[in-house]
């Protein structure tokens, strides 16, 4: 089933011209006929999650919004930074069109008269596609003052941002939209009262506004019999790492992970097995080989213990060291947490440097259970999820690979020179009987 | 015991923000609007930022903008950049600094004029990312005209190892294509033209298999 992806290669479809040959702007067409209440049914009837990372239903979060005559803003988060996620590039690329009018139809829906599309300012090339696509758009009528003759008026300007993850969250974004640091706000108020400009703000990733004009034309009942009950629809999923084909593919909601990893991906390289992987980017608790059956979506995933998040897959063969992985991920979010909140601030920071204390020849396995027990203090303290989405993943891996880290350490402090375990042990500096610290 | 001790940068300041151990002169004013009477600034950075502030419903959304446009004309965010966004915006010049330093993309320190960002996160590193990166260096030497940098995911993980050169993403890497970088950089040419991003087709197996029907 290929609804976003269809046809994705077709050349020029990033013009207006194929786009509306293949069909496009018909399901705007559509939804300027309808009340914009009739549109918001079929989008909530369709029972579309969010894409991004948080799963919250669209059509419930536009719901929110007041209604009426007033400064409202729909701002689409496009600053794709999620380690392992490349999923809203391939979008943006190639059917830049597919999202603006997903844009349109959504602002009809929610009675808002101004967009914004905040890009990461890495996709130069993506931001000038989409620069290009919305002038063709507003030159043929689909943006600015009364779309196609309807009461419909939108605004809709590309804000490249300049190189931080914080802004992907949405408070964080909508900060650096306004000029500022990109720190996050406290909430509530959220942002579908209180958002940009102090006005009520829908908020929305790539994928899923991209999944609006789709929605639109099978009618949102009928899309919701795509995929799960509860997870409805198809998912764009880019997976990376050690895999074969790593790449975007598009999938229906609820199909194997193994059939994602093996059938669509290759899996891993000849002669190896996956250790562990991450379902839904870096901020995802690692699973292992033995989940590889679970269904893909959101709530089997979250009832494993982990998330399907912003759906990007990373595998790590049996030929990978836990300790480097859980580095190098401690390392990304101790750089881009903003030092805003303190235990996002120094929980990841300490979070490094005890994984270097492993490395260095220096730890004991008190140190994994410190280790755990910072992650718990992290999670759910902090204005936004940059700290939990450390923890999460690091807690993941020292109760799952408890052993080897284990063994890490005991190597290292070989290698060192720096004494052996059981001394330190008989010592009573390490609580043999204390086991991980449970992660959420 | 003490021997494996020394490698642990215990005290590695992990600030992120440039100049936190300069010292500054409070004995000075702090620096307020600049006078756009006495402050020069170039014609198309100016109509550029103008243009900028006239897109938003407030002016400060152009403050990234314009950051961007005032790094391309003065190479680096120098001070004089900062001031001369500060007259056309009519912010101080110490709010435009604590933007500026928060951002990967805006530099407050002078830097080559070609950049190279070399992903470093997971998906790249499993891929051999560390060891192209360490080439990349080696190449770019002492050119003195292309910046390597280590950076976070650039969402391309597809193309895994990459860079984003100038701006062009370009994968999969391997360590002989550093020195064709720079060669190319150096040229004025397109970058490895068969490795970039903008040309490579979707891995869908599906959209794969209608292309081959397709072209049959």
């Amino acid at each position: 089933m290929r609804l976003l992806f269809d046809g994705i290669d077709e050349p020029g479809l990033n013009t207006l011209e194929v786009y509306e040959r293949r069909g496009g702007y018909q399901p705007l067409r559509q939804a300027l006929s309808m009340e914009p209440d009739e549109v918001l049914k079929n989008i909530s009837d369709s029972g579309l999650r969010g894409r991004g990372g948080a799963g919250f239903r669209m059509g419930q979060k536009a719901s929110f919004l007041p209604h009426g005559d007033m400064e409202k803003y729909l701002v689409c988060n496009a600053d794709e930074s999620e380690p392992g996620t490349f999923k809203d590039r391939e979008i943006m690329q190639k059917s830049p069109h597919m999202l603006i009018e997903g844009i349109v139809i959504a602002t009809w829906a929610a009675e808002i008269r101004s967009a914004f599309i905040y890009i990461r300012g890495e996709y130069a090339l993506q931001a000038d596609i989409l620069e290009a696509a919305i002038a063709e758009a507003g030159a043929a009528g689909y943006l600015g003052q009364n779309i196609l003759g309807s009461e419909h008026s939108l605004s809709l300007v590309l804000h490249r941002g300049a190189g931080a993850y914080i802004c992907g969250e949405e408070t964080g974004l909508l900060d650096s939209l306004e000029g500022k640091r990109g720190n996050p706000r406290l909430k509530p108020p959220f942002p579908a009262i209180e958002g940009l400009y102090h006005g009520p703000t829908l908020i929305n990733n790539v994928e899923t506004l991209a999944t609006v004009p789709h929605i639109i034309r099978m009618g949102g009942e009928a899309y919701a019999k795509i995929g799960t009950a509860t997870s409805t629809g198809t998912k764009v999923v880019s997976v990376s790492g050690d895999v074969r084909r790593p790449g975007n593919y598009e999938v229906e909601l609820g199909i194997p992970s193994r059939e994602i990893i093996y059938g669509l991906a290759g899996g891993p390289p000849e002669g190896r097995e996956i250790k562990f992987w991450f379902p839904g980017g870096s901020s995802s608790p690692v699973l292992t080989k033995d989940d590889l059956d679970l269904p893909y979506d959101f709530d089997t995933l979250a009832k494993a213990g982990s998330m399907l998040g912003s759906g990007a897959i990373i595998v790590a063969d049996d030929s990978r060291s836990v300790l480097e992985v859980a580095l190098k991920l401690a390392k990304f979010y101790a750089h881009e947490s903003c030092g805003k909140c303190v235990p996002c601030r120094e929980g990841t920071n300490w979070t490094v440097k005890m994984l270097r204390r492993i490395e260095s020849g220096e730890a004991t396995p008190m140190d994994l259970d410190i280790m755990a027990s910072v992650q718990e203090q992290i999670i759910g303290n902090c204005l936004c999820v940059l700290g939990d989405a450390m923890a999460m993943p690091i807690g993941s891996m020292v109760e799952k690979f408890r052993q080897e880290l284990e063994a890490e350490i005991a190597a290292a402090r070989e290698r060192a020179g720096a004494g052996a375990l059981q001394d330190v042990i008989a010592l009573g500096v390490a609580d043999e009987q204390a086991g991980p610290i449970p992660v959420h | 015991m003490s021997t494996g001790r020394a490698a642990v940068p215990r005290f590695g300041h992990g600030s992120r923000v440039p100049g936190w151990d300069e010292e500054a002169d409070l004995s000075k004013p702090p620096a307020t609007i600049p006078d756009p009477a006495t402050t020069p600034v170039p014609d198309e950075l100016r109509s550029t930022i103008e243009a900028a502030m006239a897109k938003y419903p407030d002016r400060r959304s152009a403050v990234i903008p314009a950051l961007h446009a005032a790094q391309r004309v003065h190479g680096w965010c120098s001070p004089q950049a900062i001031v001369q966004v500060a007259a056309v915006m009519r912010l101080t010049p110490a709010y435009l600094t604590s933007v500026a330093t928060f951002y990967d993309m805006l530099s407050t320190v002078p830097k080559p004029r070609h950049d190279v960002y070399v992903c470093t996160n997971i998906s790249c590193s499993l891929r051999g990312a560390d060891e192209f990166f360490e080439a990349m260096v080696a190449a770019a030497g002492e050119t003195g005209t292309v910046s390597v940098r280590p950076f976070e995911c650039l969402g391309a993980c597809d193309i895994a190892p990459m860079a984003s050169v100038d701006g062009e993403y370009v994968g999969p890497l391997s360590t002989e294509d550093a020195g064709q970088i720079v060669a190319d950089l150096e040229a004025g040419r397109p970058v490895l033209e068969h490795k970039q991003l903008r040309y490579r087709r979707s891995a869908d197996p599906e959209v794969q298999q209608e292309r081959e029907g397709g072209e049959q």
